[in-house]
């Protein structure tokens, strides 16, 4: 529900505590023995929801042209820096930014509640090749200021060799005093 | 190294109403989250801040535990995070205060560097009409605080034995009440409504419970989401009037998106409507603002609603609806007003603006006041996202933040905090909660849970959980 985006931030803001690596220990999903072990994306507990992590890590093998794929991606912060990282094909947006550092929040056990905090701007040419949203990520959407033709929540995202050079940009945040131009301070 | 007694939040245990029924979208808020976020903000921000946090009521988490409906567990998960919070050795919490009445705000302002008031809106706006009062007519956030467990709502005792029930209000608040009373009891039994709710609402006898608007589709306050689970609740129909949706397919290309696909979804569920063979039905009824509340012959218990027919002048969020002068009676044994929520004031030192209902301020700078905050819906009103309030809390650590930077905070004065505030509540006979005997009541909460298959059962009783907490 809409309520969710208040556990995003908590959980986010805890990951903020504990700096870059997600913590087991004090993930929810974790505590509530929800968690299917994936470190590189997130998967629902109890909403029955599929995300595209869990169908791309089903098809997930350990042969060497895996560990090749590299997969580039661009973060583009709230001040419009460019963050190059290198990814693997099959991590997810969301995991990534906290890996790199980049201030994309999600308090994001994949329930699809939350809509303003893990959302991002796929570059054009990318947002085409992404699989179609599911209808609850959707209606997440529906809430998340300044939305565009080219959001998605970044926890949906999933690394494919195809979208080598994508461009995420983080959404100004509008929904305060400091319009624009305020750097939200690092967590 | 200066300790400073930086911060101190107070909140009270709103009931309910996290959820507001204002325009375009809605969210769910609790107090403790606001003050948590406030304290996590600070905590990363300034080493030498310390904050404590102040509840009337000695279990914490406002409306994440009294306001969020029970089938959504999810969202309740913050409270492991913000447990982890209120466990930083920088942050303490101060459960059974009653700020206002036990302590002062002049006296906590003496105590500590700066206060926030964060205590959200836990009035609700009424009707206005006549028969309000009558049995069988409830505001939803009793009615929520009913089947959350809130301590002052333990007895409402609704009677469930009638087949059509009318909400008024059509935001997500309305849409939970909704949902709770035509769930199957088997979707409810392993949460953690309280077992009293469970027992009536499975041998509850609605079987029709209609949400009323005074605008119109387009107008609709509740979220996309919430509309779904609506649509997707099994063994029940969705029943709406063809005539309220006149002229709404036209509209839907222009519409930005969320309204759109929320508009296409009703729009959807009105025309299929659902299995015939559902035992239960919900519809929403649209341009009708209630003006009576009917009593049944003996005069003592409401058996219907008045509702005046509305046009709408004007269109988009801005409609606004004008009376026709046409009437229509609904029967109903049970109503619910679900309008919207309302600040109280807390104390006559601190300003007060009763027409809005909020804490006059500026960037959450009391009016007038030095060194006094405010934050959340005490502030801004209950309205916003959820986004709109988180950030409102981070707003307001920042403009603290700022004050204490900018000196316009006296912080060369050592202040004693939490030690005299609650040696001066001894004295009163005031013994505070703190968050270790909240979890000898959690524990026990967990415990009674698993012995009926709920994640907990909650206590009802104030001195029940006072008496836990401090043994």
């Amino acid at each position: 529900m809409a309520a969710s985006a208040a556990v995003r931030s908590a959980v986010s803001l805890t990951q903020r505590f504990v700096r870059v690596s997600p913590d087991c220990s004090i993930c929810p999903l974790y505590r509530l023995n929800a968690c299917t072990g994936a470190t590189d994306g997130f998967t629902a507990p109890s909403r029955r929801l599929r995300t595209s992590i869990g169908v791309w890590q089903s098809g997930d093998s350990s042969s060497p042209e895996e560990e090749e794929r590299v997969v580039n991606v661009v973060y583009i912060d709230r001040c419009g820096q460019r963050i190059p990282v290198q990814a693997r094909a099959g991590e997810n947006a969301l995991h990534l930014a906290h890996k790199h550092g980049v201030d994309l929040e999600g308090a994001c056990e994949a329930s699809l509640a939350c809509s303003t905090l893990c959302h991002v701007y796929v570059s054009s040419e990318h947002y085409e090749k992404l699989p179609e949203p599911e209808e609850r990520e959707d209606d997440m959407l529906d809430m998340a200021p300044m939305l565009q033709e080219n959001s998605r929540l970044g926890c949906q995202i999933v690394l494919t060799p195809e979208l080598d050079g994508m461009e995420l940009t983080l959404p100004k945040v509008t929904r305060n005093f400091y319009v624009d131009g305020h750097v939200p301070k690092p967590h | 190294m200066v300790f400073l007694e930086a911060l101190m939040l107070i909140f009270s245990s709103v009931s309910v109403g996290y959820k507001q029924t204002h325009h375009f979208q809605c969210f769910t808020k609790s107090q403790i989250t606001h003050c948590l976020f406030i304290s996590l903000h600070h905590f990363q921000a300034r080493q030498d801040a310390a904050v404590d946090v102040y509840e009337r009521l000695p279990v914490p988490f406002g409306l994440v535990r009294f306001g969020v409906a029970p089938d959504h567990p999810e969202v309740k998960n913050v409270i492991n995070t913000f447990t982890q919070t209120a466990q930083h050795e920088r942050c303490s919490f101060h459960g059974n205060v009653n700020v206002g009445k036990d302590v002062t705000i002049d006296e906590l302002r003496q105590a500590y560097h700066a206060v926030v008031l964060s205590y959200g809106a836990e009035g609700n706006r009424s009707m206005g009409i006549s028969g309000e009062d009558l049995p069988g007519v409830f505001s939803a956030k009793d009615f929520v605080g009913w089947y959350n467990g809130l301590p002052s709502n333990k007895e409402l005792r609704p009677d469930l034995s009638c087949e059509t029930a009318v909400i008024l209000g059509q935001g997500n608040v309305a849409l939970d009440v909704a949902r709770i009373l035509l769930a199957p009891v088997e979707m409810l039994k392993e949460t953690d409504i309280t077992q009293n709710a469970l027992e009536a609402l499975a041998g509850s006898k609605v079987r029709r419970v209609l949400i009323v608007g005074r605008r119109g589709p387009l107008q609709i306050a509740c979220t996309i989401k919430e509309l779904r689970e609506m649509v997707n609740l099994p063994n029940t129909r969705a029943d709406m009037l063809p005539a309220d949706f006149e002229g709404i397919a036209e509209a839907l290309k222009d519409l930005p998106r969320p309204r759109k696909r929320l508009t296409e979804l009703m729009m959807k569920a009105a025309k299929e409507g659902g299995d015939d063979k559902a035992e239960k039905c919900w519809g929403f009824r649209f341009f009708r603002s209630p003006v009576e509340v009917i009593a049944g012959a003996d005069g003592k218990r409401a058996t219907g609603i008045r509702l005046a027919l509305n046009k709408l002048e004007g269109s988009g969020e801005s409609a606004r609806a004008e009376v026709t002068g046409q009437l229509e009676d609904v029967d109903c044994g049970l109503i619910i007003s679900s309008i919207g929520y309302k600040s109280i004031p807390i104390d006559p030192a601190v300003p007060f603006d009763p027409r809005r209902a909020i804490v006059p301020n500026e960037m959450g700078r009391v009016q007038d006041t030095a060194g006094l905050y405010c934050s959340g819906w005490v502030k801004r009103g209950p309205t916003g996202v959820i986004a709109t309030t988180m950030n409102d809390s981070f707003d307001t650590a920042r403009v603290l933040i700022q004050d204490m930077e900018a000196g316009k905070l006296d912080l060369s004065v050592n202040k004693p905090g939490a030690q005299a505030i609650t040696a001066l509540l001894q004295t009163r006979g005031v013994r505070t909660v703190l968050f270790s005997h909240w979890e000898k009541i959690n524990a026990e909460e967990e415990k009674r849970g698993k012995f009926l298959g709920k994640p907990r059962e909650k206590l009802l009783d104030v001195d029940e959980m006072l008496k836990i907490a401090w043994s």
